[in-house]
């Protein structure tokens, strides 16, 4: 029975454990994501291409004829040529917690040390902070300084900003096409997400619209959600009412998204083994009991107790160590969780983070308990069902088999 | 099939029984014919293997007839279900067997309880209090707390005729209930049985080999080969 608990307790604290730390990981992307790019991200306009038929009565003598249109396909046209509108719009979903335009373009970036490639990022700031935490990924300089240089303030990518020797106060120069222009280090800052903290330089939209030659018109109008989890509904319906294709975060993100899931699952179903175990000990420990009590359990019946009451004594017996095994089993993950949400590790990539990153979520608990109660109770059904079986006469007599 | 008269607390007729299978198949019971009054002391003697303790679990509803019938208390139980035979067992039967079978986990007084936690009939502190008067009937009343595991064979014995009367069983059957006892237990439970008989009007039915408890006992059954002779 103490192999049975002791397993039970594993099983139940390290799917706790593995749950806390592979959602906790999760659940940190996409607190990234979510801080970087958005809920959803409302791009190129959507033109449906119509394709038409011509008919002609098949009375020959009039001369009438009609044409029939039927949708062939959509076409998307790059950009959005009136944000403004677009963002009003937006606002209107009860949902949507914020809108920004940004508008974006490929350049070369020159440093006093090197030159690299480069993206401009355009945006109004204060709309920029309602759907981002590009506030909270400053390392180096402040958005007030980006705030109070409109005509040349930039936030440039730590990781751009070290291949470029630059640092806050530094000055570099964008160039695209025969176009140039010279800006200043306001703040270096570090999302985690090498991609972005490598290519990307934010500059005011005004800037931007000036050196990318775009006046009018945004590559894309970034949104936030109140419930970010309803972000692909939002999406369909912003698609449908807005004709403009729209992005929710979990189809741009769809493939780290399923890394994590397997991750996660593939973790459960490890650590679901020690539960397996648990079970078959539980198993082994009843079946062995059902053969040492067999007399007792022909008494029992001898003073009126019902196959059913028999099996009842058993799966009680598995139920009391299920339960001491599952709440010391929570005890254990928590610890352990807590032990390993102090541990140092440093992670640059896909998110920025020098310590495990766990969740606290009660339904690691539940799911733990869950699988552990399926597998002993389904584990001790048959001993108790053959200690039920058992017949009195038979076992008193010495002929039970 | 006439059914038994009101002072008839048990009786079976016809009853047949086979045991094992194949080659090895007994005809075990061969027509068995038997009835106990309440409050007399039956005892049924034979060789080992006639087939006394097969009729003994026939009558107690711990194994089921090949042919025949069973009244207990003038019902016909013999062709029930094994819910009714349960139920019927709880309410109507006491046992006692060679070896005392006492759960050793429990406590004396636990063990008496069992039976009367299962018929539900009366509350905890009712169950207690009956428990201990059973006990204090079989001279163990300074004993109730005692773990079945620290008290002496004959004790056990005496705590299991204490668990077999504690539901009042109008029928209590007892297989070799001293053949593990030496002689001064033997007499000791034996005096017991015979007194609780008379005094609560129980029909006893004992099997035993030792012929001194026979001749003490109101009717003897000599069996031999399956049947009474």
């Amino acid at each position: 029975m103490l192999m049975s608990l002791a397993c039970i307790v594993l099983g139940v604290g390290l799917f706790i454990v593995t749950q806390a730390t592979t959602s906790g990981f999760e659940g940190f992307f996409i607190k990234t994501i979510l801080g970087t790019n958005g809920a959803i991200r409302i791009e190129d306009e959507i033109q449906d291409t119509i394709r038409s038929m011509a008919a002609r009565s098949e009375n020959s003598d009039s001369d009438s004829t009609f044409q029939v249109a039927e949708k062939e396909g959509r076409k998307y046209i790059e950009g959005i040529q009136e944000p403004k509108l677009i963002m009003d719009a937006l606002r209107r979903f009860a949902n949507v917690s914020g809108v920004a335009e940004v508008l974006h373009g490929d350049v070369q970036i020159r440093s006093s040390f090197k030159p690299d490639s480069a993206q401009v990022y355009g945006i109004n700031l204060d709309d920029f902070l309602k759907v981002s935490d590009i506030d909270s990924h400053i390392v180096q300089g402040s958005l007030e300084e980006f705030r109070s240089e409109p005509e040349e303030g930039a936030l440039i990518g730590s990781i751009l900003a070290q291949r470029l020797q630059l640092a806050v106060g530094d000055s570099f120069i964008l160039q695209i096409h025969d176009q140039t222009a010279r800006y200043r280090v306001a703040a270096i800052y570090e999302t985690g997400v090498s991609d972005i903290d490598r290519v990307r330089v934010y500059l005011h939209l005004s800037q931007a619209r000036s050196l990318l030659q775009k006046p009018t018109g945004a590559s894309f109008i970034q949104v936030n959600l109140y419930n970010t989890y309803r972000a692909p509904e939002d999406a369909l319906q912003m698609e449908e009412t807005l004709h403009h294709s729209a992005a929710p975060w979990q189809e741009r993100e769809k493939v780290w998204l399923d890394v994590f899931r397997a991750l996660r699952v593939s973790t459960a179903i490890t650590v679901s083994v020690f539960t397996l175990i648990a079970g078959l000990a539980m198993f082994n420990t009843l079946a062995m009991i059902v053969l040492e009590k067999t007399k007792e359990i022909a008494i029992l019946r001898s003073m009126g107790y019902s196959r059913h009451d028999i099996s009842l004594i058993f799966i009680w017996q598995a139920a009391i160590v299920l339960a001491i095994g599952t709440v010391l089993g929570w005890a254990l993950g928590a610890g352990v969780t807590y032990a390993i949400s102090n541990l140092p590790i440093r992670i640059r990539g896909i998110f920025a983070t020098d310590t495990f990153i766990v969740s606290w979520s009660i339904w690691h608990y539940v799911e733990a308990t869950l699988t552990a109660v399926v597998m002993v109770m389904v584990a001790s059904l048959a001993p108790a069902r053959r200690a039920a079986r058992l017949e009195p006469g038979d076992v008193i007599r010495g002929t039970a088999t | 099939m006439s059914a038994p008269s009101g002072n008839i607390a048990l009786r079976c007729q016809n009853l047949h029984r086979f045991l094992g299978r194949d080659e090895g198949r007994v005809h075990v019971l061969k027509g068995v014919s038997f009835e106990a009054q309440r409050g007399q002391v039956y005892a049924v003697v034979g060789p080992s293997g006639c087939g006394k303790s097969t009729l003994l679990y026939q009558l107690g509803l711990l194994d089921q007839p090949d042919d025949g019938q069973i009244w207990i208390n003038q019902q016909l139980m013999s062709n029930h279900d094994d819910a009714a035979r349960t139920a019927a067992r709880g309410e109507h039967i006491g046992f006692v067997f060679q070896f005392h079978f006492l759960m050793q986990e429990f406590t004396a007084l636990e063990n008496v309880m069992m039976p009367m936690r299962k018929l539900g009939r009366l509350d905890p502190d009712a169950m207690a209090e009956r428990a201990r008067s059973l006990l204090a009937a079989v001279g163990l009343g300074d004993k109730t707390q005692r773990l079945a595991t620290h008290l002496s064979g004959g004790e056990q014995q005496r705590v299991a005729v204490a668990r077999a009367l504690a539901n009042q069983p109008a029928i209590l059957l007892a297989d070799e209930p001293t053949g593990n006892l030496d002689q001064q237990n033997s007499g000791l439970v034996f005096d017991l049985l015979m007194r609780l008989a008379k005094e609560n009007g129980q029909a006893i039915v004992l099997v035993t080999h030792n012929p001194e408890i026979a001749s003490r006992c109101d009717v003897v059954r000599p069996m031999r080969d399956g049947v009474f002779v």
